[in-house]
């Protein structure tokens, strides 16, 4: 099976869902790819390079650019899903949801159920997340757990390149609001992905590896960090299980919580801060619904509750590393009464 | 010398096997055993499946304890006569070398991929495995599987012969189109796919919907046929697990998933989480769902089986086997009896409705004898 990245992945279910659906449109700032260089339109593919390739064979009035305006984007948006077409709209990184959120938490997310269940909403917003460039406190954030906590939004947080293109059909696919939160470092990671289209249910966690002794949630770039963790931790001859639930809304609780019963110890990491997070919100979960089977105090691997620093030397600090989460996993391993 | 000194290695099962892990040794150091006696337990990232015995032998020395991981070809045990002195085997252990798999399939010069054929306007996948010019075997295998399904028997029936696992329409990565998914369809493509891979005359091996169609077939062309082993076939009878059918065409979470493919086997350990993540990327590729939903109304309306081929069967004058699960919880093993007299008929006891995988080594000595 052909290997791909996330970039190749999310460009190949752009591709599929607009040759399948002529409503699926793309809108958002540079999007026919190639502001800023040599070759036109479509040289770079867009800022993220996703959109390749669309403008040439779908044209402007599908491949919509955009002054650069957020509340725009996402208004228009929000009033072409709820007329009929089913947008993606780009919203390059997500630190700039401040001067769109009305669009998205107040109007896409509010459509249903303000028209009674009459509307529906099928808006995708693709936007960046995720620290580790150096890109300062102001591009470095990853909140999803602020889209998370609307009701009417689903979120997907995709850690891999066949998650990330059935996750992204399966969101434009959707009849409501969907939030795709891509990490900025993770475009270029490769994992083998079918040529074919295929959809991957909301709300079905990922079991990246099974383990007896501990369970770890991580979402994104965390899943792999925690990966090199279990890995290490396997020769000391702690098991871990590694869940990715690839979406946060909705949330696969059953697969966490059925882990859990199984070994009574819970660690999550989660890149975002840690004030009313999705490290927060699944310690919650099993603490209310698994409090029984808990050998260990639960513990949360996050970033610490200040912005993401510029400087190199404390950005690293700032981001959860394998060390720490082995540390975690120790340290409920080990924990006795 | 002396009588030589063997090695136990870790064999390569299916094509994305590179590693499996000792789960359990069956016969301890000074156990003799007969040739086809189980020896260990190896657990890939697919599936679990006990090595057998190629030989009558004692062990002697176990080298890879229960729980390691090793790579294929890797030194397991020792096999050699009781009075071999200690040091010759520690020479032997010593001494081993791990055969590298990339120089195993440098022989045949074309990587082991399967390839993709053009029949009735589809693209279809089959797996070619062998040379040689004894004649060449046909595998079919089930409703929902693929070609992955003939893993543990395909590498074992592939010497001196081409062996062809062929994925039907609607299966694995085959195109998704099934026309009316029906016995007719399906057996022309059969027929047409036989044609492109220019085998003229065939053995077939066929499991379940396979098996059925490796009837039907035989019966529109007896003179390409020159032996059927049938697994668990469709066609014998109008029973079959309804509940089954629907679950496996509705599962699109783990959790169904598991549920349903659980029952295709005796013990359900067997079933890893890698079988039901592989099980559902098939299920979630478009076009799956619509296509077992066709091939079901086509084979399984209503909870029964539509396909009758009993007489087709007992029609045929080629040697006809058939080989079946005493725990088969899919097609009841009762069908059996439908194709006496004229086929040789061998229930496997602790079996469900996969005997190919759940005894590969007994199911590879059963088809081996039938296409000697």
């Amino acid at each position: 099976m052909p290997v791909k990245t996330i970039r190749q992945a999310l460009q190949e279910a752009l591709v599929h869902e607009m040759r399948r659906d002529p409503r699926v449109v793309v809108i958002g700032e540079d999007v026919s790819g190639g502001a800023g260089t040599e070759g036109g339109r479509d040289a770079a593919g867009g800022v993220l390079g996703v959109t390749k390739g669309l403008i040439k064979e779908f044209g402007e009035s599908r491949v919509i650019d955009t002054p650069i305006t957020e509340s725009a984007i996402m208004g228009a948006a929000a009033g072409a899903a709820v007329t009929g077409l089913r947008p993606v709209a780009e919203l390059m990184f997500s630190d700039f949801l401040g001067v769109c959120f009305d669009q998205i938490f107040n109007q896409a997310a509010k459509f249903r159920y303000m028209f009674g269940g009459k509307a529906r909403t099928p808006l995708v917003i693709r936007t960046m997340i995720g620290a580790g460039r150096s890109a300062a406190a102001q591009h470095s954030q990853s909140p999803y757990h602020i889209f998370t906590s609307v009701p009417g939004l689903k979120v997907v947080v995709p850690s891999n390149a066949y998650d990330a293109k059935g996750l992204l059909i399966q969101a434009i696919r959707d009849d409501d609001p969907v939030v795709f939160c891509e990490h900025k470092l993770m475009y270029d990671l490769r994992t083998e992905v079918p040529d074919e289209a295929y959809t991957i249910p909301f709300g079905e966690a990922n079991v990246v590896r099974d383990g007896d002794d501990v369970t770890v949630v991580a979402l994104a770039r965390m899943v792999h960090y925690t990966m090199e963790a279990a890995e290490k931790l396997a020769n000391e001859g702690i098991e871990c299980e590694v869940i990715d639930p690839r979406t946060t809304s909705p949330l696969d609780e059953d697969t966490i919580l059925d882990s859990v019963e199984r070994t009574g110890r819970l660690v999550v990491v989660d890149e975002a801060t840690p004030r009313c997070s999705m490290a927060t919100d699944i310690a919650a979960l099993v603490a209310d619904k698994a409090f029984a089977a808990l050998k260990a105090p639960i513990r949360r691997v996050t970033a610490p509750h200040t912005p993401v620093p510029f400087a190199p030397s404390l950005e690293k600090l700032y981001i959860p590393d394998p060390e720490r989460i082995a540390a975690a996993v120790r340290e409920v391993h080990g924990y006795a009464r | 010398m002396t009588a030589p000194i063997t090695a136990i290695t870790l064999p390569k099962w299916g094509l994305t096997m590179t590693e499996g892990k000792v789960v359990q040794w069956l016969k301890q150091p000074g156990a003799s055993f007969a040739k086809g006696e189980e020896l260990l337990e190896i657990e890939t990232s697919k599936i679990t499946n006990v090595v057998e015995a190629d030989a009558a032998g004692t062990l002697t020395r176990i080298v890879a304890p229960e729980g390691t991981t090793l790579p294929i070809g890797a030194l397991l045990a020792v096999i050699a006569p009781a009075d071999t002195p200690a040091a010759e085997i520690d020479a032997f252990v010593a001494q081993f070398v791990v055969a590298e798999p990339a120089d195993a399939a440098g022989e045949d010069a074309t990587p082991v991929a399967p390839r993709e054929l053009q029949v009735l306007g589809r693209t279809l996948r089959c797996l070619e495995l062998g040379s040689g010019d004894a004649m060449p075997v046909l595998l079919l295998h089930g409703f929902g599987a693929d070609l992955n399904s003939w893993m543990f028997n395909q590498p074992a029936l592939c010497e001196g012969r081409r062996t062809l696992a062929l994925e039907l329409p609607g299966h694995g990565l085959s195109s998704k189109d099934v026309g009316g998914g029906d016995a007719t369809f399906l057996t022309d493509v059969v027929e047409a796919a036989l044609t492109e891979l220019g085998a003229e005359q065939v053995h077939i091996v066929g499991h379940s919907m396979g098996g059925a169609l490796a009837v039907s077939w035989a019966s529109r062309r007896p003179d390409r046929i020159a032996s059927l082993t049938l697994l668990a076939p469709a066609g014998l009878g109008p029973e079959i697990n309804g509940g089954f059918i629907d679950a496996f065409v509705r599962a699109s979470r783990r959790r169904e998933a598991v549920e349903a493919l659980q029952l295709l086997v005796h013990d359900p350990t067997l079933i890893s989480r890698a079988m039901v993540e592989d099980f559902l990327r098939y299920k979630r590729l478009d076009g799956v769902t619509p296509a077992l939903e066709t091939m079901a109304r086509a084979w399984f309306p209503e909870g029964r089986q539509a396909v009758d081929l009993i007489t087709a069967l007992r029609a045929l004058a080629m040697p006809v086997q058939v080989i079946w699960g005493r725990d088969d919880k899919i097609i009841p093993v009762a069908h059996a009896a439908a194709a006496a007299p004229s086929a040789r008929i061998h229930v496997l006891e602790g079996v469900g409705h996969l005997p190919h995988m759940e005894k590969a080594g007994e199911v590879n000595r059963l088809i081996g004898a039938m296409i000697a």
